[in-house]
């Protein structure tokens, strides 16, 4: 109890001290719900997957008190720049185009390989419809690969057009549709190569926050060099993933 | 929620269903009807004091007042909703940052915008960043019912504006004969008599208000749609205990019952409405009352 008061004691000395700070230190985490493994809702209805657990070490770490908020993938840059969250951790890859509008932590996810998968081996990749979600680096490499892009806001709505025909082959991230495809049962496959696209994932910020950035930057760090990082990715990616 | 409920992978059929449709995120399902009708309890009486406003204020002879008035019902009522929805729930949240960081942080020195940052200091957040989630999504919530209130209160106001006109003008002649004021007229004759006119088209206001709370997905709050749609959507064994193939079709049925059966009964009871309203009224479902109200011969000179 004494220990307990003492520390009351300190913490309002250095809260007094960094007051201004203290009121930043909430940190409004912005994700898409949608996306496993990096981010979906669990069956209790609360945000899980590989950035939750990331996402709340890193806070941890960075000694940062963090919200969890879900919004729309196609409006999840607006929402960040107009200040309704102040971090996005929803898989996105880093690419110069995004990095134009707002800025990137280091990556916490190495370069990852996109891949098609179809319900025949024999589908034309470069001529045929292929569905991609809606404003992703995916979505970009099939508009200049010369097939037709059929755009949807999640990638569940991809795969599931895909099943009823409306496109050949989806095109997405390996490490969603592995799930997908194991669940399948033999019905779904992996065709043509898998492609490396984008910078890794990262952490996306305001370009005027560089100070949480900073902080975000640090914590990645450390968890890539005591390893913590590359067994949170076993864990979620399975054994085959990339690690750092 | 039962206790056989633990381990769901052992169920099938009834027990596996019940336990299924009562987890937490099926609960967050069912809140979100709790939304929508809360939505619609809020916004239709709101909208429906917008529309009398701007019915009134279009209507009044000081001129500045009357365009005002006619400007609001010819702006809102000519933008799609959709851009409406899109565009001024963020000026009017980035308005209000504004408005509360001029109030609250004039030393503020730094650029309110940077590139495309917006930024206001800490304290003028709109709710401030350190408050729970759920002052975000009541925050949320009311820009959506004063968003929805705004766009249907213009076209009750067009609406309600005729129906000021349709009230017989031998009506309100009368009246002043009797010596009321034109306020007099206005509050006691002209109103009473005029919702009658306005039912019809504020009926069909309410109907399409119903349909369109979807648009609340647009503003960021989690409502039918979007649960229906992420329940729906095929589940992994590995990311849930209760994994499915794409069941958004199921979800969407469900939605389209529930919305058909809520205007089925919005329709009866505005129907029932509208018969209480043209009682003794002299209009077309009224017509009877007007030979049959006692006294109506014995009114004139003494």
């Amino acid at each position: 109890m004494k220990s307990l008061i003492l520390t009351t004691a300190a913490l309002a000395l250095s809260a007094g001290a960094a007051l201004a700070e203290s009121h930043a230190q909430t940190v409004r985490m912005g994700t898409e719900g949608a996306y496993p493994p990096y981010n979906f809702i669990n069956d209790a209805g609360e945000v899980d997957g590989f950035e939750r657990e990331l996402g709340d070490e890193l806070c941890a770490r960075a000694e940062l008190a963090c919200e969890w908020v879900t919004t729309d993938w196609d409006s999840i840059i607006p929402n960040l720049v107009s200040g309704n969250y102040d971090t996005i951790i929803a898989g996105m890859s880093i690419t110069d185009e995004r990095d134009e509008v707002i800025d990137f932590t280091q990556n916490y996810y190495p370069p990852a390989a996109s891949a098609y998968i179809a319900a025949s081996p024999d589908v034309d990749l470069t001529g045929g419809v292929v569905a991609a979600q809606a404003t992703t680096i995916q979505a970009a490499h099939v508009a200049e690969s010369g097939a037709a892009l059929l755009e949807y806001a999640t990638p569940d709505e991809s795969v599931a057009a895909m099943r009823s025909g409306e496109a050949d082959a989806v095109f997405a991230d390996k490490d969603y549709l592995v799930p997908v495809v194991n669940a399948s049962g033999g019905e779904l496959m992996f065709v043509g190569e898998d492609v490396q696209l984008g910078g890794g994932i990262g952490l996306g910020l305001r370009e005027s926050d560089a100070e949480l950035r900073d902080k975000f930057d640090a914590a990645i760090q450390t968890m890539k060099d005591d390893g913590s990082l590359n067994e949170m990715l076993l864990k979620w990616f399975g054994d085959e993933a990339a690690t750092f | 929620m039962f206790a056989v409920c633990a381990t769901p992978d052992t169920l099938s059929g009834l027990t596996w269903l019940s336990c299924y449709l009562t987890t937490g995120k099926h609960f967050a399902f069912y809140g979100a009807f709790g939304t929508v009708l809360l939505l619609l309890a809020v916004t239709a009486p709101v909208a429906l004091a917008f529309g009398f406003g701007g019915a009134v204020a279009a209507r009044s002879r000081f001129a500045p007042l009357s365009w005002f008035g006619k400007g609001y019902i010819a702006v809102v009522r000519g933008v799609p909703d959709i851009a409406f929805f899109l565009f001024f729930v963020i000026a009017l949240d980035q308005g209000i940052e504004w408005l509360r960081h001029k109030a609250k942080c004039p030393d503020w020195d730094q650029p309110i915008r940077q590139g495309n940052d917006f930024l206001v200091c800490p304290d003028a957040k709109m709710p401030l960043s350190t408050s729970a989630q759920w002052v975000h999504e009541a925050y949320g919530f009311w820009l959506a019912v004063f968003t929805f209130s705004l766009v249907f209160g213009a076209f009750a106001a067009n609406v309600l504006f005729g129906a000021m006109r349709s009230v017989p003008r031998g009506q309100v002649e009368t009246a002043e004969a009797y010596g009321m004021t034109r306020r007099q007229a206005f509050r006691r004759v002209l109103v009473p008599q005029m919702w009658v006119y306005a039912l019809p088209g504020l009926s069909n206001l309410w109907m399409v208000l119903i349909k369109a709370t979807p648009l609340l997905f647009l503003l960021g709050v989690e409502d039918i749609v979007y649960w229906a749609r992420d329940l729906g959507g095929t589940k992994t064994p590995q990311f849930t205990d209760y994994p499915h193939g794409d069941w958004r079709m199921w979800y969407f049925l469900f939605l389209l019952v529930f919305y058909l059966g809520f205007t089925r009964l919005s329709e009866i009871v505005l129907e029932r409405l509208m018969q209480r309203l043209t009682r003794g009224q002299a209009t077309l479902g009224g017509t009877s009352g007007r030979d049959e109200a006692p006294g109506m011969t014995q009114v004139g000179p003494p």
